[in-house]
């Protein structure tokens, strides 16, 4: 009897049939309810990601030492490990007492990596913060208005971009000292010609599309056509590009405390740590340096592997 | 009854083994998250050598699935479920990758799209053609002397220079000539065409078509073409198949098909479209309403049930059977008998007068653009009126110049500074939008083509629509939303869809929006940049239909830019023609198509591949639109005119001829020696 497949399926089990809504009669293509939103799937796909859960593991750690230093650590940050017979405890290496071990003066390696935390998840996050917004405006600008408006700022940040990073933030921290807000400005100075630049790219793409053309045809300001008919469109990109920021940031405010510049030399950070004890490596003393160098690493490894992952699901 | 054999596949007959391709009952599954959703639900069709085969359908239907899954192009998560397809009695779904590799490099070829995608831009055109032949077997220099003939089959003016060339240093229709050449290298016995035409002008679309046509006479090549215009499948196919759900509905010849549709669905598709010379004046356009079930849904029985204007309870309960028609000829329906009972809409439009006074009126406008320190003229003193309630098509090839006349019409960007004057009622506007207020910017809208660039897809169409009615006109608070859900039901959009956002909207309910967008300020004159072209033809209807009852009630003005004769003869009271920055005609739609009309118009109506059958004498405009940076001497068509009178057309710029009321032609033909298009009516065909 049947010849294919196709007329041997016995018909459904009587579905009833449904009849188009009025809205959906209108016309053709699929139906709005059977689209998923965009934003539920990319956040399916992210926690999907074991790159994005382990990054967000170790960030989430990180994040609750600078809070909470106290619950997790053995020792106070200035105070010395003294043993239970009243000894002073000065370099000795990793054990049962101090995990990491301790530094020259006596402090447990441990316990200021973990209060040492609370500095660079300040600095570098609210640095990045500072870039992406001056680096949004200036690439709104850029790549909206163009011509001479995009050639002077395009050249400037070109001067900028073509000094090295860590000679320029020196300049700029011997000239206004060493604050913790000034340290903050000069990274984000230092990031925002790097963000306009790919801001500027993104804008220029939407600044061709139609909407753009509507707005200007309903005599909407430049201001607004901006500020509310772009920018909502190119979060994306700011979202990636503050959490790509976010691990240069660490990266540089790490380097800058180890070069000296530091608002406080003794408060505990990674960086100044690293600075204070680098030399002990040649006396075998690895520890009080590597220690707060894996902690640097491990941050920024954990946040660039959250950008990377939500990179790939903003753009999927 | 005796012509209904339930249960018979109609290619049974033939000898798939013989076949230069046969899908046999495929089916094919995309997975998405590990779910198959069906693609194709059991395609079956079969390309005899030498024929050419069109596979038709809305967006979604499965037809470029289908082509892909001819050669087993699939993308990574594609699953042939079940069914075979074989190629002259091979069966590639049970090849091997290298059998596979094998029969692609020399049994087939696939043509897309997008010819400057098809090509790589860092290769010059005849080393990439060369390698074509290289594969085969040949050595380099061999393969050099094969590219060239190659290149001159496909007819390439002065192929020497453009193997020589990199991509884009050719034209987009040139480029499709390369594409082809490449693809006819192997002489393949299979050619798979998906939208050969879709990006090309009308006149480049003629051309390549007329080559395809031409070579299929040559080699023996079966064809197998998607395309979603009809009138291409029209003109260059023997047989097509109408799919319709991942299934094929109705299978017939291109004649019997288009003159005489056997499938509801068909009736559908084909009444949709304006053709024979329709006119909005006459009657609504039919739509299809409802929307084509998604991928991977259930289906009901009958696929097209819901949609259907002749469903009974038998196509919901039972499969439809294939009904043979003859012929290999047949169709899935319960009622192919009961046809006639699908009627079209009647004619119940009134006659609108269009009054004297111009709304919108463009004086002498020019505006030359500035690139590299060359003067570009793209408008060359252009006049041209708008009556209230009026449609003005604005037609010719790209790069003539309509998209530029809109823009410095609606001020995107200004004339030259003594290029002539916009005037609204008679008073001078402002140049440019941003500088014009109140009225002046309330006056000009636009509805762009593409709705997905159009729409900002971060605001929901309430947000749209607030908007644009509290920056132009001067309501707000409650009574700016009550305007909104006005004018939201006026383009029957529903309640909901104003709390959705651009990408939850189907490409109709999107360029609705952006129609209400249009429409939300009360414009006296909206312009329409090809507002249908990215639209199937069920929906393009529906929107045509919306853009006549809009301007009906509302009294609009319209600057219909299109592609689409068919479309512009049912929708403008007047056309003007544009070439090369200039206006080259302009008259009402009638006296237009009646004649007597300016040697390009009558190219261009020509060149349309018609729905309605061939048109036998076509007149072919060779070579591409010049540069305006350049423009010829004389009369700027000259170059490009069988008419042309040598020592005037390219010396002396033409008058403006008055041929008949409104009527205007810039030629320098007596009237009496001008041409008649060619066209086919509703009167002439029967």
């Amino acid at each position: 009897m049947a010849l294919t497949g196709e007329n041997e399926i016995t018909p459904d089990p009587v579905e009833p049939v449904v009849l188009p809504t009025v809205a959906a009669v209108v016309d053709g293509g699929a139906p709005a309810q059977d689209r998923k939103s965009v934003k539920a799937e990319q956040r399916r796909q992210l926690v999907r990601d074991p790159s994005f859960i382990i990054g967000a593991l170790v960030l989430l750690f990180w994040i609750l030492c600078a809070l909470l230093p106290a619950l997790l650590a053995n020792y106070g940050p200035d105070e010395a490990v003294v043993t239970a017979d009243g000894q002073f405890l000065a370099r000795s290496g990793p054990d049962g007492t101090a995990w990491f071990g301790t530094d020259s003066a006596g402090r447990d390696v441990y316990s200021r990596v973990i209060y040492g935390a609370r500095n660079v998840l300040t600095v570098a996050p609210i640095a990045a913060a500072a870039a992406v917004a001056a680096g949004a405006i200036l690439g709104l600008l850029m790549g909206f208005f163009r011509g001479w408006v995009d050639e002077l700022i395009s050249r400037i940040s070109e001067a900028v971009l073509s000094l090295p990073v860590i000679l320029l933030a020196i300049l700029v921290l011997v000239v206004f000292g060493t604050s913790k807000l000034v340290i903050i400005l000069t990274v984000a100075a230092l990031f925002t010609p790097v963000v306009a630049r790919t801001v500027r790219s993104a804008v220029l793409s939407e600044a061709q599309l139609d909407y753009v053309t509507s707005a200007k045809l309903r005599g909407e300001s430049s201001w607004f056509i901006m500020t509310r008919e772009i920018l909502p469109n190119i979060t994306n990109v700011l979202v990636v590009e503050f959490t790509v920021r976010v691990g240069y940031a660490i990266f540089t405010v790490a380097t800058l405390a180890f070069l000296g510049f530091t608002s406080d030399a003794t408060a505990p950070d990674w960086g100044n740590d690293i600075a204070s004890t680098y030399t002990l490596i040649n006396a075998n003393q690895w520890w009080p340096t590597i220690f707060p160098a894996l902690a640097i690493a491990s941050l920024v490894i954990a946040v660039n592997l959250i950008a990377d992952s939500l990179d790939k699901a903003l753009k999927s | 009854m005796t012509m209904i054999e339930p249960n018979l596949d109609p290619v049974d007959r033939a000898d798939p083994a013989t076949a230069a391709l046969a899908v046999q009952n495929l089916h094919l599954a995309y997975m998405v998250r590990g779910q198959p959703r069906e693609v194709l639900r059991g395609v079956t069709f079969q390309v005899r050598p030498g024929e050419a085969f069109g596979l038709v359908g809305e967006s979604g239907c499965g037809k470029s699935t289908t082509a892909y899954a001819a050669l087993r192009y699939m993308p990574a998560n594609g699953r042939i479920t079940e069914g075979h397809v074989l190629a002259n009695g091979k069966d590639i779904t049970e090849m091997s990758n290298a059998e596979l590799r094998k029969f692609r490099a020399t049994e087939a070829s696939m043509v897309y799209q997008d010819p400057v995608q098809a090509m790589n831009p860092s290769l010059k055109i005849g080393d990439q053609v060369s390698e074509c032949f290289e594969i085969l077997g040949h050595g380099k220099s061999e393969s050099m002397d094969r590219a060239l003939a190659a290149l001159k089959r496909v007819h390439i003016a002065a192929p020497e220079s453009v193997m020589d060339r990199y991509p884009h240093q050719l034209s987009g229709g040139m480029l499709q000539r390369v594409v082809i050449a490449m693809g006819l290298a192997k002489d393949p016995k299979l050619l798979v065409l998906d939208e050969p035409t879709t990006g090309l002008d009308a006149t480049v679309e003629a051309e390549v078509l007329d080559l395809v046509r031409e070579l299929r006479k040559e080699t023996d090549a079966a064809v197998l073409l998607i395309a979603h215009n009809l009138g291409v499948i029209r003109t260059m196919c023997d047989r097509v198949g109408v799919m319709y759900a991942g299934k094929m509905v109705e299978e017939a010849t291109s004649d019997q098909l288009f003159g005489e549709p056997r499938h509801p669905y068909t009736i559908g598709l084909m009444n949709s479209i304006p053709r024979l010379g329709l006119r909005k004046t006459d009657r609504a356009l039919s739509t299809i309403p409802g929307n084509m079930p998604s991928i991977g849904t259930d289906l009901p029985t009958c696929v097209y049930v819901s949609r259907c204007p002749i469903a009974t309870d038998i196509c919901r309960s039972d499969v439809p059977p294939v009904v043979q028609l003859g012929d290999g000829r047949w169709t899935r329906c319960h009622h192919s008998d009961l046809l006639d009972q699908i009627v079209e809409p009647l004619a119940e439009v009134p006659e609108h007068l269009i009054p004297d006074d111009q709304v919108v009126e463009l004086n002498h406008v020019s505006k030359t653009f500035r690139q590299a320190g060359h003067a570009v003229p793209a408008l060359v003193s252009v006049d041209l009126g708008f009556a209230e309630g009026e449609t003005l098509g604005l037609v010719g090839e790209s790069g003539s110049g309509k998209s530029t006349l809109a823009k410095t019409m609606l001020g995107v960007h200004g004339p030259d500074d003594d290029g002539g004057t916009i005037t609204l009622d008679g008073r001078p506007m402002k140049a440019k939008a941003t500088d014009r207020r109140g009225e002046a910017i309330q006056a000009i809208q636009m509805v762009f083509q593409n709705p997905d660039s159009a729409l900002n897809r971060s605001w929901t169409v309430r947000r749209i629509l607030h908007r644009t009615v509290t920056r132009l006109t001067d309501i707000s608070g409650e009574e700016a939303d009550r305007r909104v859900s006005e004018i939201a039901e006026a383009m029957r959009l529903s309640e909901h869809h104003l709390d959705m956002r651009p990408r939850q909207l189907s490409g109709g309910l999107k360029q609705r929006v952006a129609i209400a967008r249009a429409f939300a300020g009360d414009p006296r004159v909206v312009v329409c940049d090809e507002p249908t072209s990215a639209l199937d033809v069920s929906v393009q209807a529906a929107i045509l239909n919306l853009l006549a009852t809009l301007q009906r009630d509302e009294k609009t003005s319209y600057l219909f830019i299109t592609h689409d004769i068919g479309v512009v003869r049912y929708l403008a009271d007047r056309i003007a023609v544009m070439y090369v920055g200039r206006i080259m005609e302009k008259g009402l739609t009638e006296d237009v198509f009646n004649g007597p009309v300016h040697p390009y118009t009558e190219a261009l109506l020509s060149a349309v591949p018609a729905i309605d059958g061939v048109a036998k004498n076509r007149i072919p405009l060779q070579g591409d639109i010049p540069s305006p940076a350049d423009p010829p001497p004389g009369c700027v068509f000259h170059t490009r005119c069988k008419y042309h009178i040598p020592g005037t057309c390219d010396v002396e710029i033409p008058p403006s001829v008055t041929v008949g009321p409104r009527h205007e032609i810039v030629c320098h033909l007596p009237i009496d020696q001008m041409p008649t298009p060619v066209t086919v009516t509703l009167s002439q065909k029967n």
